[in-house]
């Protein structure tokens, strides 16, 4: 099979209307005999079925929350990008979707960045008319900040939670859609299988997580809103349910995987503070623009530190090293996630690191409260102070925060073309769960836009075109396929309930983690992944026969939720490791030992490398198949990116 | 810390359910509540045991989804959301008595869980502004005060929890639903449906089956995330300006 992006031709900045107005239409009256499933309510999935309900389709909206209200997006804290240009800094367009490109170090779509930047003001507009209560100025209008990664202010934010906010937006706007009757809500059930018919996409298998039933729902079109996969790491700084199950599955069933190894790690995150531990928490990382971040300049300082022989604030200042400072002194403590988070890896495995567990450094505020005075500190930054003393019981104001990097985003997710189809037709995959616009790098207040991008603006119009040559026919979900997809999802939890094994479920997923943290995190090596992978497999053959799930499938258990959900985290764990060892280049968040400049930073190599690797798979413990995308930049010249 | 846990289990709905003890060691005061729960699940499995049931996702303090009554107070002793409660708060060798919310419109699921769906029905009934995708105006076209905009986003910051409701002896929804009903009456884009909004919202909540509003202040007291009741007094003036006037027919 040919990978066809369909990208529309023409100039790059008439791409996106051009299409539209050659996209077949379903006409009004048709729309209401067709039905869309739409899983996962987060801000791609709720800004879908709002969206599709409104236009008149019938909607199914799936979550395994209890309340569409509780999707991993409410906890997103920064901000959204948009190119309004309300600050009259020089924003365009063309400037988002350059810094996009650029920030996802040039393995990004041209033609599907484009898009999401020139749709990205018509967010905003649609948020603030729903009620969204963001940040304004004293005279009346919106307030912006700036984020990473960019020279200009065009991030719009609601306190520190605008991803609540935004949330709660869409989720109104689906609320509304339920009371009209266009949208029936089933939460508490999790999509366990994509049912396709004759090559189509035709419906789901889900389970009732209260009743355990396995329930068959038929559509027209299919549409995966699942968010990323971060937890696949065990610690990452995703809600707790996070999970690839829905991907995974319909991966098995012929939708390709794109970049899985492309994944972000955030710089600011609480460290790890012992076994117990469960997820990170992530700190703004608008404290980089204050605090300094160091590490005792010598490990025999450090051990010191470590075993409470010497007090933080004594260290002199020739003692402390300002890593950052002195590594990137035109950038300083401001350099890319990825930089920071590589740096800080650094100076812990020599031996410097700081905290009990030695996998820490500190971001210190002092020479700020000095310069500024505490009230200024604290007026920029309290909550962020109080959230960090709860959590960790020390007080920034008195002792340097510590911090270490932690698994936060994945750009990799299920392929799709500039439609957000998926190799599967008719199953679509928008927000996190699909890895189109960016690249090998996430710049920070662009997952929201993306999200919103493809539920409000862009599926609105794709699908159209794809439900249009689908007769509006009722799929039968008695139908064979239907029957096969549900007995499979029955074995498979019989399967897991009769182990009857020693180990917790928990076991293997830290087991996992581990393993991928170590070979296939902030840096890797080919020796390193070839070792985890077969450390994975062994994993994969431990869990089958020594898992331990108790209770039953007919009531709420959250081990046999569970089990289910590492069980496909071991696989995507595996092909992970395979598409970085396959990539032989350092971009973005990809790092790979052997592939960097004599400074130590990412050496890409454009003329193998500039392609979406997507993976096909190709049956149980077989290796899967690789599927190349190229990528064509005719609006950018790549450049090898700098912050010295 | 040593710790003695005193749990409400109940397999399921229809279940009696009761207390059950269980007594937790190796407990650090790092550890948040619920990673203190994680441990204690892990030595029931161990044991071959049916771990305790609770809600939790982001841990963060901000999805709303857990809950858990904790020696007599929602989310226990602190004004903040059992995610973000830690050991610390607890002396070693205490006893510590977990209980479901408890409300008619919040049946219990299983142990500690329960149903809070009333909450989603009660936004549906109105917690909207029935505009639909595109068509809408420029985002400054119309200016908001940003004393104004504040105050929207002071009530929009509930999390859903439902600790209102329990910590309430009626188990009134006054203070989630009027959160809602203010966030939208101060913004001009809520302003079309101000009158429709409250009434609809109100009688859902009632229909749902939570009590009345005594202004005892509870609710206010045990929110985690300061949502006052000054919401509560805004809700009941456009619920009696709406019915004098009402445009519902
Ligand atoms: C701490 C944190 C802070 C962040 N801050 C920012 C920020 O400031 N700016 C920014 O732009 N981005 C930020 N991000 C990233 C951003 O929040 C996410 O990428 C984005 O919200 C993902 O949205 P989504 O709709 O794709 O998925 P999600 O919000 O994760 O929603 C997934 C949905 O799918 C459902 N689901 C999943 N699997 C199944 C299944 N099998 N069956 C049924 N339902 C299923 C879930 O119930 C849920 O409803 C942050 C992320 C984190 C972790
Ligand atoms: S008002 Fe407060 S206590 Fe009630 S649901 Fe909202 S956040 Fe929870
Ligand atoms: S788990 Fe999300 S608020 Fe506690």
């Amino acid at each position: 099979m040919i990978l066809d992006s369909k990208i529309p031709a023409g100039p790059l900045a008439e791409k996106w209307t051009k299409h539209k107005f050659n996209s077949k239409l379903v006409n009004p009256a048709n729309k209401r005999k067709y039905e869309v499933i739409v899983v996962g309510t987060g801000l791609a999935g709720a800004s879908a079925a709002a969206s599709l309900a409104e236009l008149g389709y019938n909607v199914k909206a799936f979550t395994f929350h209890d309340s569409p209200r509780r999707a991993h997006s409410i906890a997103a804290q920064g901000g959204i990008n948009a190119a309004k240009n309300y600050q009259n800094d020089g924003d365009s367009v063309f400037r988002l979707f350059y810094d996009t490109i650029k920030g996802g170090d040039y393995r990004a779509r041209e033609a599907n960045v484009y898009r999401l930047a020139e749709v990205s003001v018509k967010i905003i507009d649609q948020c603030v008319a729903q009620g969204v209560p963001f940040a304004r100025e004293y005279g009346g209008l919106l307030a912006n900040r700036s984020f990473g990664g960019a020279q200009v202010s065009r991030t719009f934010y609601a306190r520190g939670q605008t991803g609540q906010q935004l949330l709660l937006g869409a989720y109104s706007a689906l609320s509304r859609q339920v009371a009209n009757g266009k949208v029936k809500l089933y939460p508490r059930s999790e999509m366990m299988d994509v049912v396709m018919i004759d090559g189509h996409a035709r419906g789901i298998v889900t389970r009732n997580l209260i009743t355990g039933a396995v329930e068959s729902h038929s559509a027209h079109a299919v549409l995966l809103c699942t968010g990323g996969y971060g937890n696949v790491f065990y610690l990452s700084t995703n809600a707790m349910g996070s999970n690839v199950t829905a991907a995974w599955r319909a991966h098995k069933r012929g939708a390709y995987f794109a970049n899985p190894c492309f994944t972000q790690i955030h710089p600011t995150c609480i460290p790890v503070s012992g076994d117990h531990q469960s997820k990170l928490t992530l700190m703004s990382e608008s404290l980089r623009n204050d605090g300094r971040v160091w590490v005792p300049a010598t490990k025999e300082t450090a051990e010191k530190l470590r075993k409470g022989q010497i007090n933080v604030n004594d260290i002199k200042e020739e003692d402390r090293d300002y890593f950052l400072e002195r590594k990137y002194p035109s950038f300083g403590n401001l350099v890319p996630r990825d930089v920071a988070s590589r740096n800080a890896k650094y100076v812990c495995d020599e031996g410097r690191g700081v905290n009990e567990t030695g996998e820490a450094v500190f971001l210190d505020f002092r020479d700020a409260i000095k310069r500024d005075g505490k009230s200024t500190i604290e007026s920029k930054y309290g909550n962020l102070f109080d959230m960090y003393k709860q959590i960790t019981g020390e007080d920034p104001y008195q002792v340097p925060m510590m911090i270490y990097p932690a698994v936060h985003y994945t750009m990799g997710g299920l392929w799709v073309d500039y439609n957000l189809m998926t190799t599967i037709p008719g199953l679509y995959a928008l927000g996190e769960a699909n890895f189109s616009d960016h690249g090998a790098n996430r710049l920070g207040a662009s997952a929201l836009m993306q999200g919103l991008a493809d539920g409000y603006f862009v599926i609105p119009y794709t699908i159209g075109d794809y439900l249009a040559s689908t007769p509006p026919k009722p799929v039968d979900t008695t139908h064979p396929e239907f029957q096969k997809a549900a007995t499979e999802v029955k074995n498979r939890v019989d399967q897991l309930l009769k182990i009857n094994g020693k180990k917790s479920v928990d076991y293997f997923h830290k087991k996992l983690g581990k393993i991928m943290w170590n070979e296939c995190g902030m840096a890797r090596t080919a020796e390193g992944l070839k070792k985890a992978k077969a450390e994975i497999k062994q994993l994969k053959k431990d869990f089958w026969s020594d898992v331990k799930v108790l209770g039953t499938n007919e009531e709420l258990n959250l081990s046999l939720e569970k089990a289910h959900r590492v069980a496909d985290f071991i696989e995507l764990g595996e092909l992970m490791i395979d598409d970085a060892l396959n990539r032989d280049e350092s971009c973005g968040g990809h790092f790979r030992e052997e592939f960097q400049t004599p400074e130590g930073e990412a050496l890409r190599d454009d003329e193998n490398f500039a392609y979406v690797a997507a993976w096909k798979y190709m049956g149980e413990n077989q290796e899967e198949e690789l599927y190349k995308e190229p990528l064509v930049f005719e609006n950018v010249k790549l450049t090898q990116r700098s912050y010295k | 810390m040593q710790l003695t846990l005193k749990i409400w289990r109940q397999k399921n709905a229809s279940d009696k359910g009761g207390f059950v003890t269980y007594p937790v060691s190796d407990v650090s005061k790092d550890m948040s509540f619920l990673e203190m729960l994680d441990v204690l699940n892990e030595n029931l499995t161990e044991k071959g045991e049916d771990p305790v049931h609770f809600d939790h996702d982001c841990r963060e303090g901000i999805c709303g989804t857990c809950s858990l009554y904790i020696n007599g107070k929602p989310h226990g002793p602190l004004q903040t959301t059992t995610c973000q409660l830690h050991m610390r708060s607890f002396s070693d060798g205490q006893t510590i008595t977990i209980e479901p919310w408890r409300a008619k419109a919040f049946p219990i699921v299983k142990d500690l869980v329960v149903n809070r769906s009333a909450f989603d029905r009660i936004i549906q009934a109105g917690g909207y502004v029935s505009v639909g995708t595109g068509g809408v105006p420029d985002a400054n076209e119309i200016p908001i005060p940003k004393t104004i905009a504040d105050l929207a986003m002071d009530a929009a910051q509930c999390i859903g929890c439902g600790a209102c409701v329990a910590a309430c002896k009626n188990a009134s929804a006054m203070l989630f639903t009027s959160a809602k009903v203010s966030q939208l009456a101060l913004l001009p884009q809520g302003q079309v449906e101000r009158k429709t909004r409250a009434e609809k919202m109100v009688a859902q909540m009632d229909a749902e089956g939570f009590g009345a509003c005594t202004n005892t202040g509870a609710c206010e007291a045990e929110c985690p995330k300061g949502i006052s009741i000054t919401n509560i007094a805004r809700m009941n003036r456009e619920y009696f300006s709406a019915v004098v006037s009402s445009e519902n027919v």
